[in-house]
């Protein structure tokens, strides 16, 4: 190629990549800079034109906060038990309406339900259903015998968190179930059905082909729930408001930056949940090599 | 080692009806080709064997056991898939070895095995790599070898050869013969390649619409098709075919067709002749008016080693012949004639039977439905 065609290439390939970089630019470095310029300020919500830096103040600050990091511990017990749950769940359930089975179309359907419900209306529905008084949940455990009286499930300190991770798996469990499925589709049933001739039993077969097979699905699955659950912020909140048993990160950040108008601590809040995260997706791709799986 | 057998084999999915009523002896040590054009129904004949597809009716026998409900697992065969079906995230030392490590067979033995099966197919310097990192040839290798080392009874190939590129399926096609000479394993191997059929197998089985339409070697199949669709099927070019009438037989000319053609019997006095059939090596081109049926030279094809003529007989049919030598180019495109041995002659009758000279037609195809 000569000299010009090769110009004119990058030209129209930055062309193409104009319209990305400025919504990019837009929508996520500039609010985000913005964030981490008022984590060095001691802004108010009411005007935050006012402030001077006051450096890395607001991010010790929270650092030294004991209820930062009794978010931290709910947001990462949710997040490793409510995942942990999902992925199993949606391994089993995929595995199950991947075979052959009467009603199939009608299943994968009516699994997605859930995950299309918005989650304040799921956890009002729910909530409703645990209601201590009038659930239907402590109705049916009362009338089949196992309670004598309603249990407060949203009120208990110690039953919330397992409530939240309740909803959480309910309302989650069909995307897992719908990226492990894709991913089992991928395989050629062939390679089952070689399997299957040259007598490898059925958990050896699952063990040894469908697992490792499974693992670049499974591990993009895992690693969007994940980022997904450490920044969980509608179903807590809507549950509990800011009760200190089930408040995430992201119910800290916001209760600094709105309820206290701590613009500049709320900030620095914010931060801290943005390095989690990015440390926990660097784990998590690290660990599962994901970058080298997809390439294969 | 075993023998297959299948008695009155059917299948069907839901409503639709692939294989009906199959009955099948294949010896043991016997290198047995299913052969038919595609949707004919031979791999799933090949499956149900196999196990990977249970039969609709009917009974599959191997070693004389009674298998049509014994899992694809317990038959002891190996079956080796167009696609290969390597298990992507294994070693080709692991696909080789996988299947004995659920057998209790000890590490070492296990790699044992393996170097030597990998030696003979000549893929002993590739066990660390993977599936990916094969050409299309070493992978069936491997494919092959995953099969060898478990010393089935039966070998099920399924088109191994169909993703290869010619020159490799020529050479794969020599090995696989020689596989089998060296193991004396029964094999069973299904392709839509009609000369892939002719050069690998004891005894060829014909399928069409799910039924068998006739068993035999490679060489009663060529001298002796029982029907036209065989007759058709088997021989590359295929055999030349042309609709004929018979007329009432009131002097010698029993048969006559397109192109002033006339032969002077009829095989079969109740029967009458719908089509003759005549393969491209038993004709000769010869200037008009010295042959027996007129054509068009439209066509030659050289091909170095020989040469085919291309003629249109009658109106719409278009008729292959082999021609040792190339002809002179000035008659391309100029009327010209064919002529023939009576004796290098197929009649059919319209339901597609084969009409013998001898009276009775060959009673292959006795039910028609």
């Amino acid at each position: 190629m000569s000299a010009r065609l090769v110009r004119r290439d990058h030209l129209a390939a930055w062309l193409f990549l104009v319209p990305v970089i400025a919504s990019m630019l837009v929508v996520a470095v500039w609010p985000l800079g913005r964030t981490f310029f008022f984590a060095f300020t001691d802004a108010f919500l009411d005007d935050p034109s006012v402030y001077s830096m006051v450096g890395i103040d607001n991010l010790i600050e929270v650092f030294n906060d004991h209820t930062w990091w009794l978010a931290v511990r709910n947001t990462l017990t949710f997040t490793v038990i409510s995942v942990a749950i999902e992925t199993a769940l949606g391994l089993a359930i995929a595995l199950l309406i991947n075979e052959a089975i009467p009603g199939r179309g009608l299943a994968r359907a009516a699994i997605l339900v859930p995950w299309a419900i918005p989650v304040v209306v799921s956890t009002k529905i729910w909530e409703w259903m645990l209601n201590d008084q009038f659930g239907v949940i402590n109705k049916l455990l009362e009338a089949l015998g196992f309670i004598d009286h309603g249990v407060a499930w949203t009120a208990s300190g110690s039953l919330i968190m397992g409530v939240v991770i309740f909803i959480d798996v309910w309302m989650t469990t069909p995307f897992m179930v719908l990226l492990i499925l894709a991913g089992l589709q991928m395989i050629s049933q062939e390679i089952f059905e070689a399997a299957e001739v040259d007598g490898i039993p059925a958990w050896k077969r699952f063990w040894s082909i469908t697992l490792p097979m499974l693992r670049p699905a499974i591990g993009v699955a895992v690693l969007f729930r994940t980022l997904d659950a450490l920044r969980m912020f509608d179903l807590s909140y809507v549950l509990a408001a800011s009760n200190e048993k089930v408040m995430t990160v992201s119910i800290y950040a916001r209760d600094r930056l709105i309820s206290f108008q701590e613009l500049g601590v709320g900030s620095a809040a914010s931060t801290w949940v943005f390095l989690l995260v990015a440390l926990v997706a660097i784990i998590i791709i690290g660990a599962l090599r994901l970058d080298r799986a997809a390439g294969h | 080692m075993a023998s297959v057998s299948m008695e009155s084999v059917s299948k069907s999915f839901g409503t639709h009806s692939v294989i009906h009523d199959v009955d099948l002896k294949i010896d043991d040590g016997e290198f047995v080709v299913f052969v038919g054009p595609s949707g004919c129904g031979k791999s799933t004949l090949l499956r149900i064997v196999a196990g990977l597809i249970s039969a609709s009716s009917g009974t599959v026998k191997i070693g004389g056991d009674d298998v049509t409900d014994v899992p694809a697992s317990k038959r002891g065969v190996a079956f080796v898939f167009q696609s290969y079906a390597l298990y992507p995230h294994m070693t080709v030392a692991r696909n080789i070895g996988f299947a004995l490590e659920t057998m209790g067979i000890r590490r070492d033995a296990i790699a044992q095995k393996v170097q030597q099966v990998a030696r003979m197919l000549k893929v002993d310097h590739l066990l660390n790599r993977r599936p990916r990192e094969l050409s299309g040839g070493q992978r069936q290798r491997v494919a092959i070898g995953r099969a060898l080392v478990r010393q089935p009874e039966i070998f099920l190939f399924d088109e191994p050869l169909s993703n290869l590129d010619a020159d490799l399926r020529m050479e794969m096609r020599m090995e696989i013969a020689k596989l089998h000479d060296d193991l004396k394993t029964t094999m069973i191997y299904v392709t839509h390649d009609q000369s892939e059929a002719m050069t690998l197998a004891d005894r060829i089985v014909v399928l069409n619409h799910g039924r068998i339409e006739q068993i035999g070697t490679p060489s009663e199949l060529y001298r002796q098709p029982g029907n036209r669709f065989v007759a058709g099927f088997i021989g590359s070019p295929r055999m030349n075919f042309l609709a004929v009438e018979t007329p009432a037989a009131h002097d010698d000319e029993h048969i006559v067709g397109p192109g002033g053609l006339a032969i002077g019997r009829s095989p079969s006095d109740s029967i009458p002749v719908a089509e003759i059939g005549i393969r491209p090596e038993a004709l000769r081109l010869v200037p008009t008016g010295t042959g027996r049926l007129d054509c068009m030279l439209e066509r030659v094809e050289d091909l170095g080693h020989e040469h085919f003529a291309y003629c249109r007989v009658g109106s719409g049919t278009l008729w292959v012949v082999r021609l040792p030598a190339a002809p002179n180019t000035d008659t391309i495109g100029k009327p010209a004639a064919l002529t023939f041995d009576d004796h290098s002659l197929f009649f059919f009758a319209a339901d597609g039977r084969r009409l013998l000279p001898s009276a009775e037609p060959l009673g292959v195809r006795s039910a028609l439905s």
